[in-house]
């Protein structure tokens, strides 16, 4: 092995650092899953009979499916009888202020070097903490309320604006999409909400932190935002998990919904617990997001840097029905050890002159797999339809794959779509000549990777731009601190 | 500051150097010449760490430190620089922020504080000037694009921001029209002072019009064979490098 292959090694081998293990006394529902669990859940929530109702609808669909085999990972059957479908923090009384919140919350947020007292702090994050799958603190609800805009979690939409619940959940993804989507549709614990009104432009960032908590927990949350006519937001999604042994299933479903002329931006940082350097453990993320431009001019962009789980399979996608709307996929995906990505995104061009835009940078070292899998689909009414993608794949070491999978159905002789595709290795020249310069390997590696990775870091808000570089970093390489 | 006793090196087990002796004192500036593979380009790797190449015998002394025993990235911060003869790009990275983290990591090393954003500014268009460097051209990725005349000022500019102990100019010259040679040879005058070594590997004598040498070195089969002041480099201009290797051979 030659000495810059041991350094890769030595870089990429570096063990997960936000290894913890709160104790928050859990509110269980019983191991496995039946039409019983769902009901434990729908009551537990104390939810009103129509969406009992679906969820059941929900659970009957996605017994008789299979568990789809098509992604380009591998790990042994998941028992989904052998999953704890609903753990909560208990909540004593309703939380009045931080000084309420449980002190073992804020000691995870601390750790997670972000604190909800230094997110208040911060200029204009609105912070919806979800942690085991009910939320606990919601900030700047008050101001955002002045506005109209309507940002909770999930379980207080269903009673407090049921009708909105009612008409758009399930508008994006269907119960019946595909088997993680049926399940999470059956199971959903909680999520967020979020709805901007008519010709509202959301004056900050919404963003919800997410953490996995209890063993064997199963999270399944469900985020609906709804952009009416004329609206923006911006929503940024982030996520970090405890170190465990057993492998977690993630299943969340996100609907985004886009009126006329509105636009949602929706950024995610996603470092869940990848599994150790032996390809133990790990959070399985099995995510159905999509977005639907329903109106004319309206656009949704999807950011996305995913550096944690053990298998992450996802592909947030954009429907374009209304004409001249907009989707956006920017993506990072960074494999390690063992880990294995296959992800990508759906454009589907429904309405005319829609344009869509894919750039998607794939990072893989260590003995992962690193899979690029999109699809640009152009419908016969799709006039003067134009997608553009890019997908580049960096190697790091020679252990690891990278994948593409480019599907591309085109059924309107109008439209014009453009595929680029690269792939490349890190050279011993570019880390010589950082070396050469008094940057250590490490520094040089991150300096590669956030430049490579930069045309989708810069999507990013700021504060969160940040933050993704250092998961970069701190995914990459090797064992500072 | 720095010398090579005996220097024998390998790469890909074919030898390469064959016993270099060199002492190079603060202040001065050496011209290493020589043909095609008498091993100017390996002497520069070996001095500045590159792992392909193997040292078998001698030693080299930096400022009083076992230069063989330290990392690339730590004889950088002790203050050895070499400007690359085919800078690498970069893609991402402007030259800006990287050297801002060059800069940086030399000064933790040196038990110095960050730079902050603006000493840093400061610092980068003092020395841009120097250099006769454009900023738009520092805010690109680093080398990507660039010309070859570019890339070599970039190199320059590069030097004047890490203000080495010693420089290494690894072929500076090639691909370089005359004023671009003219500008970047400008910048390492303005950079040469008392406490600051130059050596310069070269072909052609052309660059040591601009930048004079007070020695020069002929390399040939890995051995210096011969030394001078700069009417050497003029002398192997007017008479090629055959006038040498006969004289090696009758020696």
């Amino acid at each position: 092995m030659s000495k810059d292959n041991q350094v890769l090694e030595e870089i990429t081998s570096k063990e997960y650092e936000h290894g913890w293990n709160v104790n928050l006394e859990a509110d269980e529902a019983p191991k496995g899953l039946n039409e019983d669990t769902v009901r434990f859940i729908s009551a537990k929530k104390g939810e009103p009979e129509w969406l009992l109702e679906w969820r059941l609808k929900a659970f009957s669909l996605w017994e008789k499916m299979t568990e789809p085999q098509w992604a380009n990972v591998n790990h042994p059957p998941i028992n989904y009888q052998e999953i704890i479908y609903y753990s909560a923090p208990k909540k004593k009384v309703t939380l009045g202020g931080l000084d309420e919140v449980d002190p073992e919350l804020i000691k995870t947020f601390e750790k997670l070097g972000i604190s909800i007292t230094e997110q208040k702090r911060l200029t204009g994050v609105a912070v919806d903490a979800v942690i085991d799958s009910v939320s606990v603190a919601t900030t700047f609800k008050d101001k955002l309320g002045e506005l109209g805009i309507i940002f909770c979690s999930f379980s207080e939409a269903v009673r407090e604006h049921p009708d909105l619940i009612k008409k758009y959940l399930g508008s994006v993804v269907p119960i019946n999409d595909n088997y993680f989507a049926a399940l999470n549709s059956a199971v959903f614990s909680d999520g967020s909400f979020c709805y901007i009104p008519k010709g509202v432009k959301c004056p900050m960032e919404l963003s919800t932190y997410f953490r996995i908590n209890a063993a064997n927990t199963g999270q399944f949350e469900r985020t609906l935002i709804i952009a009416d006519e004329g609206s923006y937001v911006s929503y940024l999604e982030g996520c970090t998990a405890p170190m465990r042994d057993e492998n977690q299933l993630h299943a969340a479903v996100v609907e985004l919904y886009t009126m006329k002329d509105a636009e949602i931006k929706y950024s995610t940082v996603q470092n869940w617990y990848p599994g150790d350097k032996n390809g133990k453990g790990g959070i399985y993320n099995f995510v159905t997001k999509r977005g639907l431009c329903a109106g004319d001019h309206s656009k949704i962009s999807w950011t996305q840097v995913e550096t944690g789980s053990a298998i992450t399979w996802k592909y947030p996608s954009c429907i374009l029905k209304g004409d001249y709307s907009v989707g956006e996929f920017y993506s990072v995906a960074v494999t390690n050890n063992y880990q294995q990505a296959d992800t990508g995104t759906k454009m589907i061009h429904i309405g005319k002159n829609t344009r869509s835009r894919i750039v998607s940078k794939g990072i893989s070292a260590g003995k992962s797999q690193n899979s690029y899998r999109g699809q640009v689909h152009v419908m016969k009414r799709a006039s003067n339809a134009r997608n553009h993608s890019q997908c580049d794949s960096l190697l790091m070491g020679d252990q690891c794959g990278a994948h593409t999978f480019p599907y591309i159905d085109v059924e309107n002789n109008s439209a014009r779509i453009e595929h680029e595709a690269t792939t490349s290795k890190i050279g011993e020249d570019q880390i010589f000549y950082c070396l050469q310069r008094g940057i250590s390997e490490e520094a040089a590696v991150a300096l590669i990777v956030n430049g490579y990775a930069k045309e989708v870091l810069n999507q990013l808000p700021m504060e969160f731009a940040v933050e993704a570089q250092k998961l970069l970093a701190l995914t990459l390489e090797g064992s500072v601190g | 500051m720095l010398t090579i006793k005996n220097l024998q090196a390998k790469v890909a087990e074919k030898q390469i150097l064959n016993g270099i002796d060199l002492k190079v004192n603060a202040g001065e500036v050496h011209a290493i010449m020589g043909p095609n593979g008498s091993g100017k380009s390996t002497l520069a790797s070996v001095l500045s760490g590159r792992e392909d190449f193997e040292v078998t015998e001698g030693s080299i002394d930096f400022k009083g430190k076992n230069l063989l025993e330290l990392s690339p990235e730590d004889r950088a911060r002790e203050g050895i620089f070499m400007a690359f003869q085919y800078p690498v790009e970069i893609p991402g990275v402007s030259t800006i922020n990287f050297m801002k983290t060059a800069l940086n990591q030399i000064r933790e090393y040196r038990g110095l504080p960050s730079l902050d954003a603006v000493s840093f500014l400061q610092l980068m268009k003092e020395r841009m000037n120097l250099v006769e460097i454009d900023q738009s051209l520092l805010s690109r990725a680093l080398n990507e694009g660039f010309s070859g005349g570019e890339k070599k000022r970039n190199e320059i500019f590069q030097m004047a921001m890490l203000e080495p102990r010693l420089a290494i100019l690894d072929e500076t010259d090639s691909g370089l029209d005359i004023d671009a040679l003219r500008i970047v040879a400008n910048g390492v005058n303005k950079l040469r002072n008392k406490n600051n070594a130059i050596i310069v590997v070269t072909h052609y004598q052309r660059l040591l019009d601009y930048i004079v040498p007070d020695f020069v070195h002929v390399l040939y089969n890995g051995k210096i064979v011969k030394s001078g002041t700069k009417d050497l480099a003029l002398e192997l201009e007017a008479k090629g490098y055959d006038w040498i290797k006969n004289e090696v051979a009758v020696a």
